[in-house]
C-alpha cells in the first residue's frame, strides 16, 4: 500500500521518509531503500504526480553546462585565466574562448583579465571530474567594471530572476541599477549608492522570503514603498546586456 | 583584496555612505554582551557586535610568583582566530593575526593596571593567582578587535575566585570575590580608507582598510594603549583624528559594557 | 548500597539531560550548528565543498571529508587546558569522521573538501557525542547530501543501574561496580550504528541492553535536530 507521508513545500531533513511502496518514483535529492523513498538532503518537497522530488535550500553551487555565471579571475596562465566560481571547482577561460577579438600571441593576458576581476561568462563544458571550462564569446559576455559583489544562496536564483526575468527587471526598474544574475549565485549591481542598497536589501528579502506564495506582489509593494514610483509589472527584462 | 571592490568601498566612504547604509562612525546593531555563557570558565563573555560573534573565557590558577616581582600575580591574555569562525582561517598554532589580537587585548588591560596584581599575592615569594584570559571567534564578520576587547574585560568582570583551601583549589566552589579591577579599559578601533576615517567594518571594509589604529581608553579618558596597524603609513593629523573618534566612541562601547 | 537516585536529580535512567539545538548560528559558514546536552555546549561549522589543498590529497573519484574537534581552553572540569592539538582531541576528530562517513556521499564531490569544525565552550560529559550531533545538523544545514543524519550519546553504567546521558559526576562515580561509558552514534532513519566506544566494565548482555537505550535515547535526539533544521528554514505565516 503506497503512502505519501510529506506533501509539497514541506521542509524535510537527511533521511526523512517522504513516501512507502512503490507506487511513487524518487527523483532529484531523494532515494528509494526498499519500500520507503527518503530524502537525501534539506530540501523542499515538491510533489508532481507520481514524482517526489527535494529542491535544495541550501548547498554549493554545482557548475552545469550552459549557466551563464559571474567569475572572479584567480590567476593568469599561459594557456587562459583560472576563474573561480564561489564553489568548490575553479574553472578555465582559454584563449580562443576568451574574447570575440583575437589575441595575438606574447600579448599581455592581464590587460583582457586582470586578477581580481569579474567577468560574466557562460560554462560550454563540465566534465565528470567537475572541471569546468568556460566562454566569453556571445552577447552580453564581458568584464564587469564597478559597481559590487554581492553573494546570494545559489538555489534561490530562481526567485531572484523571476519567471522570464520578471522580479529581477523589477528591481533594476525601481533602483535604476544595472543588474547580472549568475547562476553561481554571484550577483553584480551597478548604480548610485541609494540604489544599490535598495538592490541588496530587495534581494536579501527575496532570499529569506523565497518560499512563500504571492512573492512577486509583496517585493512590488515594498519597492514602491522604499521608492515613492510607481512599478510597472510584467517588462520582459531579461538579464542586463 | 581586488582593487575594484576597495575602490567601490572608497568611494562609498569618502561621500559618508557605506555598504550597508552605515554612516562611517555608526557601529552596528546590535551589541550585545552576555555573560557566564562558560560555566566552567571562572568568568566568561559572549560579545555580539553585528554578526560578529567572540567568546571570552577567564580561568584563574595558583602558581609561584615570578622571582623578580615576588608580590604579586599575573595575568596573560590569549586569543585563537578559530577555523569555525572563517574560512580563511587555518587549522593550526596561532598564527601572527592572533598573536597579535591577544597582544593588543592584553596590552590595554596590563597597562592600564586594571588588575591590581598586587591583591593577586597570596603569599609572597610563594603563591599568587595567575588570570588568564582566552579569546575565541565564533563569526567573524568583521571588527574581532573591538568585540574581543570588549568580552575580555566583561568576561574579567563575570569572574570569581574559585574556593582555595589547604593549598588546593576547587574548581566546583565558586566563592563571591572578583578580581580586583581598578580600571575598565574600552578599546575603539578606527580605520582609513583613501582619505576617509570609519569604525567597525565588515569582512569587505576589514579587507579594504589601508590602515588601523586600535586605542584604548579608561573611564578617566585617558588613553592607556594604541596599536597601529595595516599596510600604509598614516600622518600626525590622522592619528590625532582617529584618537578623537575613538575618545567618542568609548563613551558609547563603556555604556553598553554597563 | 546501589545507584538509585541519579546524582543530577533526573527522575528516570533513561532520561536525557535539557536540550538546546539552534540552526545557522555562524553566518560565516556554511551551515553551522549549536547543540546544547545539560551542561555541554559545543558549536559546529561546516565549510565546504570547497579547494582542497595540498593537491597531492586530491581524488578524481571522490572528495573527502575532514573534522577538527577542540575544547576551548576554560572548558574544562578544572585547570586551564593549554590550546592546541592534544592526542584525545585528535583522536576524537578522527571517530567524529568515522561517525559521520557512512551517511556522506564522497563522489558527489570529487577533487574537494568538506571541512568540520567543533569547539565547545563548556563540557560536562558527552562531548564527543555533543559535537557528532551538532556536525550532523551543521552538514545538512550546509546543504550536503547525506542518506541520513546522526545522533549521538553516551550511555552507561554507573554501579548496578544502565543509564543514558552520563553527566561527569556519573562518569566519575566510583562507588559499587564502579562504571563503564559508552559513547554511541547512531543513523535514526536506519538504525544503524556509526560510533561505539567503550571505557570500564560491562558484560554482554548489559552492553545489548546499553545500545537498546542508545537507539531509544537517540531517536529523540533525532527529533530535536529535525526541529532545530527545520525552525531555521520555515518562515513564519506560510
Amino acid at each position: 500500500m503506497s503512502e505519501l507521508i510529506v506533501k509539497t513545500k514541506e521542509v524535510v531533513v537527511p533521511g526523512e521518509i517522504l513516501a512507502t511502496g512503490m507506487d511513487y518514483l524518487p527523483g532529484q535529492g531523494t532515494y528509494r531503500e526498499g519500500d520507503n523513498i527518503h530524502a537525501s538532503m534539506l530540501g523542499l518537497v515538491n510533489v508532481d504526480g507520481r514524482a517526489i522530488r527535494l529542491i535544495p535550500l541550501s548547498g554549493k553551487y554545482l557548475p552545469k553546462s550552459g549557466d551563464t555565471i559571474i567569475g572572479k579571475v584567480e590567476d593568469v596562465t599561459m594557456s587562459g585565466w583560472r576563474v573561480g566560481l564561489d564553489c568548490a571547482y575553479s574553472a578555465m577561460l582559454p584563449l580562443k574562448d576568451a574574447t570575440s577579438e583575437y589575441i595575438m600571441k606574447g600579448a599581455d593576458l592581464t590587460r583582457y583579465y586582470d586578477i581580481g576581476e569579474f567577468v560574466v561568462a557562460k560554462i560550454s563544458n563540465v566534465t565528470s571530474q567537475k572541471l569546468v571550462d568556460l566562454s566569453m564569446r556571445g552577447p552580453g559576455l564581458r568584464k564587469l567594471m564597478g559597481g559590487r559583489i554581492l553573494e546570494v544562496n545559489t538555489h534561490k536564483v530562481p526567485r531572484i530572476i523571476g519567471k522570464q526575468g520578471s522580479m529581477v527587471s523589477m528591481i533594476k526598474q525601481a533602483t535604476d541599477c544595472k543588474i547580472i544574475v549568475g547562476q553561481n549565485g554571484l550577483v553584480w549591481i551597478l548604480g548610485d549608492p541609494e540604489g544599490e542598497l535598495l538592490a541588496v536589501k530587495t534581494i536579501k528579502k527575496i532570499e529569506d522570503e523565497s518560499h512563500t506564495s504571492g512573492l512577486t506582489d509583496k517585493i512590488k509593494e515594498y519597492l514602491e514603498k522604499e521608492t515613492g514610483k510607481k512599478i510597472t509589472f510584467g517588462e520582459n527584462g531579461g538579464e542586463e546586456r | 583584496m581586488d582593487m575594484e571592490l576597495k575602490g567601490h568601498i572608497a568611494q562609498l566612504l569618502s561621500k559618508g555612505k557605506r555598504m550597508d547604509g552605515r554612516k562611517p562612525l555608526e557601529y552596528r546593531q546590535p551589541i550585545s554582551i552576555e555573560c557566564g555563557v562558560s560555566e566552567t570558565a571562572e568568568g566568561s563573555a559572549k560579545v555580539q557586535i553585528g554578526d560578529t560573534i567572540v567568546i571570552a573565557g577567564v580561568k584563574l590558577s595558583v602558581e609561584t610568583p615570578y622571582p623578580d616581582t615576588p608580590d604579586q600575580g599575573s595575568l596573560m591574555v590569549g586569543a585563537e582566530l578559530l577555523p569555525l569562525s572563517n574560512p580563511d582561517f587555518e587549522v593550526g598554532a596561532p598564527g601572527i593575526e592572533a598573536i597579535e589580537l591577544g597582544r593588543v587585548v592584553d596590552r590595554g588591560i596590563r597597562e592600564s593596571k586594571s588588575i591590581d596584581v598586587k591583591k593577586l599575592c597570596i603569599k609572597e615569594g610563594e603563591k599568587a593567582w595567575t588570570v588568564m584570559v582566552d579569546i575565541c571567534t565564533i563569526n567573524d564578520s568583521g571588527n574581532l578587535f573591538d568585540a574581543s576587547a570588549l568580552a575580555a574585560v566583561a568576561a574579567i568582570r563575570d569572574a570569581r575566585f574559585p574556593e582555595y583551601k589547604d593549598d588546593k583549589i576547587d574548581y566546583k566552589v565558586k566563592t563571591d570575590e572578583r578580581i580586583p579591577l581598578q580600571k575598565t579599559p574600552i578599546s575603539v578601533t578606527v580605520r582609513k580608507i583613501g582619505d576617509s576615517l570609519f569604525v567597525d567594518p565588515n569582512s569587505e571594509e576589514e579587507k579594504a582598510t589601508e590602515a588601523r589604529l586600535t586605542v584604548a581608553i579608561d573611564e578617566d579618558g585617558y588613553i592607556i594603549a594604541l596599536q597601529k596597524g595595516g599596510d600604509k603609513a598614516v600622518t600626525a593629523e590622522d592619528v590625532d583624528a582617529m584618537i578623537g573618534i575613538a575618545l567618542d566612541k568609548e563613551k558609547e562601547l563603556r555604556q553598553i559594557l554597563g | 548500597m546501589s545507584y538509585d537516585q541519579r546524582i543530577d536529580g533526573r527522575s528516570s535512567f533513561e532520561e536525557l539531560r535539557p536540550i538546546e539545538a539552534k540552526a545557522g548560528v555562524i553566518k560565516r559558514a556554511d551551515g553551522s550548528a549549536y547543540f546544547k546536552i545539560g551542561k555541554t555546549v559545543a558549536y559546529a561549522a561546516v565549510y565546504g565543498p570547497r579547494n582542497l589543498y595540498p593537491k597531492f590529497m586530491q581524488d578524481p573519484r571522490k572528495g573527502i571529508l575532514r573534522c577538527y574537534y577542540n575544547m576551548m581552553p576554560f572548558s574544562g572540569q578544572g585547570d586551564r587546558v593549554r590550546p592546541g592539538a592534544n592526542r584525545r582531541a585528535k583522536e576524537i576528530s578522527m571517530i567524529t569522521e568515522k561517525a559521520l562517513l557512512p551517511v556522506i556521499n564522497l563522489e558527489e564531490f570529487p577533487n574537494a573538501v568538506v571541512d568540520v569544525f567543533i569547539e565547545l565552550p563548556q563540557t560536562d560529559a558527552g562531548s564527543r557525542c555533543a559535537g557528532i550531533t551538532a556536525a550532523a545538523m551543521a552538514l545538512a544545514d550546509a546543504g550536503i547530501v547525506m542518506k541520513d543524519l546522526v545522533s549521538a550519546v553516551a550511555i552507561g553504567r554507573v554501579d548496578d543501574r544502565l543509564v543514558v546521558d552520563l553527566d561527569y559526576n556519573e562518569e566519575a562515580y566510583e562507588e559499587g561496580r564502579g562504571t563503564a561509558d559508552i559513547p554511541v552514534a547512531i543513523l535514526p532513519n536506519s538504525g544503524k550504528i556509526s560510533l561505539l566506544q567503550m571505557d570500564g566494565q560491562i558484560t554482554r548482555e548489559e552492553l545489548k541492553e546499553c545500545l537498546r537505550l542508545a537507539k531509544d535515547a537517540c531517536k529523540r535526539i533525532y527529533e530535536v535536530q529535525k526541529s532545530a533544521l527545520k525552525e531555521k528554514y520555515i518562515v513564519s505565516g506560510e
